[in-house]
């Protein structure tokens, strides 16, 4: 089914959205609708236009592509589907997410992939084309971060304070040198041969946008995972 | 009775937006009208309003003064203080428009003033720092008044409502100006009142604000040193304070001045080259009082420009855009889609970068 999202306020969309039958939705001209797909199940959901805040919060199976940006909180507390962004996240993408793929092809926001976990199967994930915004993988408990650093404009491909707190999961950035002032409770090292299921996310990433994997996969990463010698203490009070 | 604003903390969500033509051609308020309306949800009806700039062409060389009188002896007295202070050029009520869900609105006027020179040369005080005297004063001391805009050739216009039925009360469609800011307030614990809706104004300035800031006390003691009076306890009234402080009398840059309430952490300064890790170094050790702490998004607007700023920790989202000579400031991109869906450029600023939109040839003339 098509639903026109224009002048749509979110909750008369999102019970369109549930209570359709159809397998397939496409939703055309969305405009800062919340919650869109959030806990949805074995659906497959198009977004044509700027979805509003925690789009597939809680999201449950369901598969997302949004072409255009997306605003805050995308992904949030997702336990599994996929998300796959044609265009930038904004901050807190993949907050305290549980299992599935997030895939973005642009740059994300602040605190992305804070707060992530994993348990036995559940293994969350997410693939960012460009770079990330500050506390990237704050509280990082479980799961797997890839940053693949695309036209970053000069700028490095991770802000402030990433991994701050990270006592769990792997983040991997696609450069040649160890960015400058990781935390503490972080180790980082050189990648001399990527893992199967690294290799098969950024497989993942590349097929979605139609890039060559080959200069995605030939390529320098480094890896950062806690340091379990020196594990978190405090952040805020030594300001 | 239900206390009001300046009686207890007022913590808010909110939603704002800011426009911009570089080039100084004109636009009505319904742009902003119609971005908010799709941030609806972020507002709870008790707050919404809107400042436009270089809507007053035919009196900019004229303080524009907008008052609310709750009583008839409060606007007495307030004028009888006007006649003292100003040469009153043009005064009449600001015309409206019925909207029912825009109830209980105080008496509002409007008043074109010059100051009385005689009055002005005895003060031995600048033009400005008389004006902003005398707003502080009226605020302060006359009880049912309230001056929330004393900038020339700019307006603030707000009020109890959502913003888009704010905007329709205030007939924004009949005001043509450069820029545009837009508030949307969530105050979670209030009745609200006209006065503490946003934009804050003192001169030229009007700040916009959605967060909650946490240093308010230590930033309102210290300003208050200054002559500033904290009325309303609201975060951005002590904001724009701030900024007026700064920009006005200590003649910083605004990118100084983010670098003094939005200052970076010392880890962050300490990557910096040596130029730039010396300026902020001194900046933080000069105004230590003055860091805004806590999640805030601001809008500054002044005379020719605006400026988009975030707290360090950027925990409150903005948004910048470009489409050739217009830009765009907004909580959430989508309001921006809204009213112009083909952007050249849009991007998020980091916490503490101040974003600066200004008119073509008048790039950092902030005074």
């Amino acid at each position: 089914m098509r639903i026109d999202a224009t002048n749509m306020h979110f909750a008369d969309l999102n019970a369109a959205v549930r209570n359709d039958s159809e397998e397939e939705i496409v939703i055309e001209n969305c405009i800062g609708q919340r919650y869109i797909a959030a806990g949805s199940s074995e659906r497959h959901i198009s977004v044509i236009g700027t979805p509003g805040n925690a789009l597939g919060a809680y999201l449950n199976g369901t598969s997302v592509r949004v072409e255009g940006n997306v605003q805050e909180a995308t992904g949030d507390t997702m336990n599994c589907g996929s998300i796959v962004v044609n265009g930038s996240a904004g901050d807190a993408t993949g907050y305290a997410m549980r299992g599935g793929v997030i895939l973005v092809r642009g740059d994300v926001g602040y605190r992305c992939g804070i707060h992530m976990k994993a348990y036995r199967e559940n293994k969350p994930a997410i693939v960012i084309g460009g770079r990330a915004g500050s506390f990237l993988g704050e509280y990082q408990a479980g799961g797997t971060i890839v940053v693949l650093g695309d036209r970053r404009g000069g700028k490095p491909i991770i802000g402030n304070f990433c991994g701050t707190g990270m006592h769990g999961g792997e983040i991997y950035l696609r450069c040649e040198e160890i960015p400058p002032l990781l935390p503490a409770q972080v180790r980082a090292e050189r990648v001399s041969e990527l893992p199967e299921d690294v290799r098969s996310l950024i497989g993942a990433w590349c097929g979605a946008f139609g890039e060559g994997a080959a200069a995605y996969l030939n390529a320098s990463y480094i890896r950062l995972v806690p340091n379990s010698a020196n594990p978190y203490k405090q952040m805020y009070t030594d300001n | 009775m239900l206390l009001r604003e300046g009686q207890f903390r007022n913590p808010s969500g909110c939603a704002v937006t800011g426009v911009i033509d570089r080039s100084g051609k004109g636009m009505t308020g319904e742009g902003m009208i119609e971005a908010i309306s799709v941030m609806h949800d972020r507002s709870n009806g008790l707050g919404g309003g809107y400042a436009g700039y270089g809507i007053y062409p035919h009196y900019k060389d004229f303080y524009a003064f907008h008052l609310f009188y709750e009583t008839r002896a409060a606007k007495e007295q307030t004028e009888a203080f006007i006649a003292r202070h100003f040469e009153i050029v043009y005064s009449s009520e600001i015309q409206t428009r019925r909207i029912p869900t825009v109830t209980d609105e105080p008496e509002i006027f409007r008043y074109f003033l010059a100051p009385l020179p005689r009055k002005l040369a005895n003060s031995h005080l600048d033009e400005r720092e008389y004006v902003a005297r005398c707003v502080i004063r009226v605020n302060s001391e006359i009880d049912g008044a309230y001056v929330f805009s004393s900038g020339k050739n700019m307006g603030i216009f707000k009020g109890v409502g959502f913003p888009e039925d704010i905007g329709r009360f205030y007939r924004l469609e009949e005001y043509e100006g450069y820029a545009w800011t837009c508030h949307g307030r969530y105050p979670t614990n209030t009745p609200g009142w006209w006065g503490g809706a946003h934009p804050f104004g003192l001169l030229d300035f009007s700040v916009v604000h959605n967060g909650e800031i946490s240093s308010y006390d230590a930033n309102r003691r210290y300003i208050e040193m200054f002559g500033y009076r904290c009325t309303l306890q609201t975060d951005t009234e002590v904001i724009t304070y701030i900024i007026d402080y700064l920009v006005r009398k200590r003649g910083l840059t605004l990118s100084e001045t983010a670098h003094v309430i939005a200052a970076s952490f010392w880890t962050t300064i300490g990557q910096k080259d040596a130029a730039a890790r010396e300026q902020e170094t001194l900046l933080r050790r000069m105004f230590p009082s003055l860091l805004v702490t806590g999640p805030f998004s601001i809008i500054l607007g002044y005379e020719g420009g605006l400026m988009a700023l975030g707290d360090r920790l950027k925990l409150r989202s903005t948004v910048c855009a470009e489409r050739g000579d217009i830009a765009y400031i907004a909580s959430e991109e989508s309001a921006i889609r809204r009213i112009a869906p083909d952007l050249d450029r849009v991007w998020s600023p980091a916490g503490g970068e101040p974003v600066v939109f200004e008119l073509y040839g008048k790039e950092g003339r902030a005074q």
